[in-house]
């Protein structure tokens, strides 16, 4: 654990010893408001409710996480610190869990720095709180997940921009499983209504919708939880298959 | 009861597998080990490969390596580039899994217990790879608090290995903005900061000026007394200048395994005695030199106005003696002002043993 955290604390340091970090909390946080206020029309909504912004978030995320994701493991690999990583008394996967953390600390400062929406809507109405605090807590799994997966897809190769890709395609088909396009496609295939069911149930989206909602199902955490154990899990196999 | 054993052992693995995880799938790759056992009892050294073997895929990069180092060695490692030595230090560090064999740190097994091996150990792989983003003090607080130190242990530390690395000047300046001579210091210091019994060292040397060069073998030398140390390199006149020992190893094979001394002496002009002589022509000298005992063969390497150098070589199993030489020229009374022994070159033999293939294609 201790290791884990000193691994963390490095990566966390070297997010904002580079541009990347402020890069990505401008971006991100001018993203937000843009889509909240613009399309989402907070103001026509007239509800003091988070629901035009979170409702977002899957779309940014699938964006924006994979680029804090990307350089996890493809960067160790190709400036070949990893070796030097991997030759250190610590397990593989105080490695793996503590780069992940970071990342996901990060994301965790950058969803921080929006709580000024929930000042906004405390400050223009009589908004519930308990679907506010569900739904930051269900975006900051979310985030885990994509993290995760982009965390998996960069062990697989050295190659930033491959690793971008492909998690932003993984995390675009983890979003859209839910969407009615998507399940109405396998309607029409004659599909049968317990595998459309569980086409959307594998969706972000669709257990993120809960949690906007106000709802904590257990169900949604294990959904997420498991969805980043699953990812961390590959991870290690994939980089452990590299060395042999 | 063997029923009930059998289903403890089985759910002491499975957890095994859970806590220690992806290494923990080692468990599965399983090799009879009795006799390699008794082989590691026997010797004693701090580092031990026994009939290590690697394979990528159908290719074997390693094949059946097996070699021990004690406290205050300095193993030089050679071979031509691609021989396998940098995969053989890589499985040695623990980064690679080995398809077979057994290493041994001290007195743990590099696959069964990889965090006690690796406590024993530090490394320079190749290239001295270094996070680019952080300091050099940063970095190497980093590698401290990994090594398990703590507080003013950690400050000594990093404190000592700046100055044994001479890394003052550059210390708070990011790795990336080094230059390759200060870059591979601070990957070193990176290596020496827990004081470890055990030094891998992948071509330390390599982009150092020479000055930098010559420090760095004082250093693996003076270091060399009190650990076990592994040095990788092409140049061969590091392997004299520090190494008590020397393996070779060529397409993944072990080719020669001793001391600098007898490996100079497999050269063939090792032992060779070469003689200036003045007054007198070539076939002269080759008449009349072949009367010293043991000698097999006059050769005449140069005619010049200083004089006839001539190469005396000896017959099989036997040695010409420079003293034996010296006393037939006086007797004949002929004039000479150089005469010594061939000590043999490294370059020479290196080429001999590592190039046996293509040289006997030549050959033909």
């Amino acid at each position: 654990m201790n290791n884990a955290m000193t691994i963390a604390k490095r990566e966390l340091a070297s997010y904002f010893a580079s541009p990347v970090a402020y890069v990505f909390l401008v971006i991100f946080l001018v993203l937000t408001g843009f889509f909240t206020f613009m399309m989402g029309n907070f103001f026509a909504r007239n509800d003091a409710s988070l629901l035009s912004f979170f409702v977002w978030h899957p779309w940014l995320y699938m964006l924006l996480v994979p680029a804090v994701g990307m350089r996890l493991w493809s960067e160790e690999q190709r400036m070949g610190t990893l070796e030097l990583l991997f030759t250190m008394p610590i397990t593989p996967a105080q490695a793996i869990w503590g780069k992940f953390i970071a990342g996901w600390i990060f994301l965790g400062v950058a969803l921080l720095l929006t709580l000024p929406m929930v000042f906004t809507v405390y400050y223009l109405g009589e908004p519930d709180g308990g679907p506010m605090l569900t739904g930051y807590l269900g975006s900051f799994l979310m985030a885990g997940c994509y993290l995760a997966i982009s965390g998996m897809t960069s062990a697989l190769t050295r190659n930033q921009v491959i690793s971008f890709i492909t998690s932003v395609v993984i995390c675009l088909l983890l979003v859209l499983a839910g969407y009615p396009p998507v399940t109405n496609i396998l309607l029409k295939w004659g599909a049968p209504n317990a595998l459309v069911e569980f086409a959307a149930g594998l969706s972000v989206v669709f257990h993120f919708e809960s949690m906007q909602r106000g709802v904590l199902d257990i169900r949604d955490l294990i959904y997420f939880l498991s969805l980043i154990a699953f990812a961390i899990f590959t991870t290690g196999v994939v980089l452990k298959s590299k060395r042999s | 009861m063997t029923v009930g054993t059998n289903a403890f052992f089985l759910c002491q693995k499975v957890m095994f597998c859970f806590t220690d995880w992806p290494s923990g799938w080692c468990v599965a790759e399983f090799y009879p080990q009795g006799e390699l056992q008794t082989k590691i009892g026997e010797t004693k050294g701090m580092i031990k490969t026994i009939d290590v073997r690697k394979s990528f895929g159908s290719s074997l990069a390693v094949d059946q390596v097996s070699f021990e180092v004690k406290t205050g060695e300095v193993l030089g490692f050679l071979g031509p580039n691609g021989a396998g030595k940098s995969t053989t230090m890589r499985m040695i560090t623990g980064f690679l899994p080995l398809s077979g064999g057994k290493i041994q740190i001290g007195d743990y097994d590099i696959e069964e217990n990889p965090l006690e091996a690796k406590k024993l150990m530090g490394y320079l792989p190749e290239n001295a790879p270094a996070y680019a983003d952080m300091s050099v003090i940063a970095f190497l607080e980093f590698v401290a608090k990994i090594r398990g130190m703590k507080g003013v242990e950690a400050k000594e530390a990093v404190e000592k290995a700046i100055r044994t690395c001479h890394l003052e000047k550059v210390r708070m300046q990011i790795i990336d903005t080094l230059s390759k001579g200060y870059l591979h210091r601070v990957c070193f210091a990176q290596a020496i900061l827990h004081d470890p019994p055990v030094l891998i060292l992948d071509e330390p040397t390599d982009g150092l000026d020479p000055n930098q060069k010559h420090e760095m073998r004082e250093l693996i030398k003076e270091m060399g007394k009190t650990k076990a140390i592994i040095v990788s390199t092409h140049i061969l006149e590091e392997v004299e200048a520090i190494c008590t020992r020397v393996i070779i190893i060529d397409q993944g094979k072990l080719v020669f395994n001793g001391t600098p001394a007898e490996l100079l002496a497999k050269s063939p002009e090792a032992g060779q005695v070469v003689v200036r002589i003045q007054g007198h022509n070539a076939a002269e000298i080759r008449e009349k030199l072949p009367e010293i005992s043991d000698v097999a063969q006059v050769r005449i390497r140069q005619e010049g106005p200083a004089g006839v150098t001539a190469i005396l070589s000896a017959k099989p199993e036997k040695a010409v003696q420079a003293g034996k030489v010296h006393k037939f020229l006086r007797d004949l009374n002929w004039d000479f002002d150089e005469l010594h022994m061939e000590n043999g070159r490294l370059d020479e033999v290196f080429r001999r043993i590592t190039s046996l293939d293509s040289a006997g294609e030549v050959t033909k």
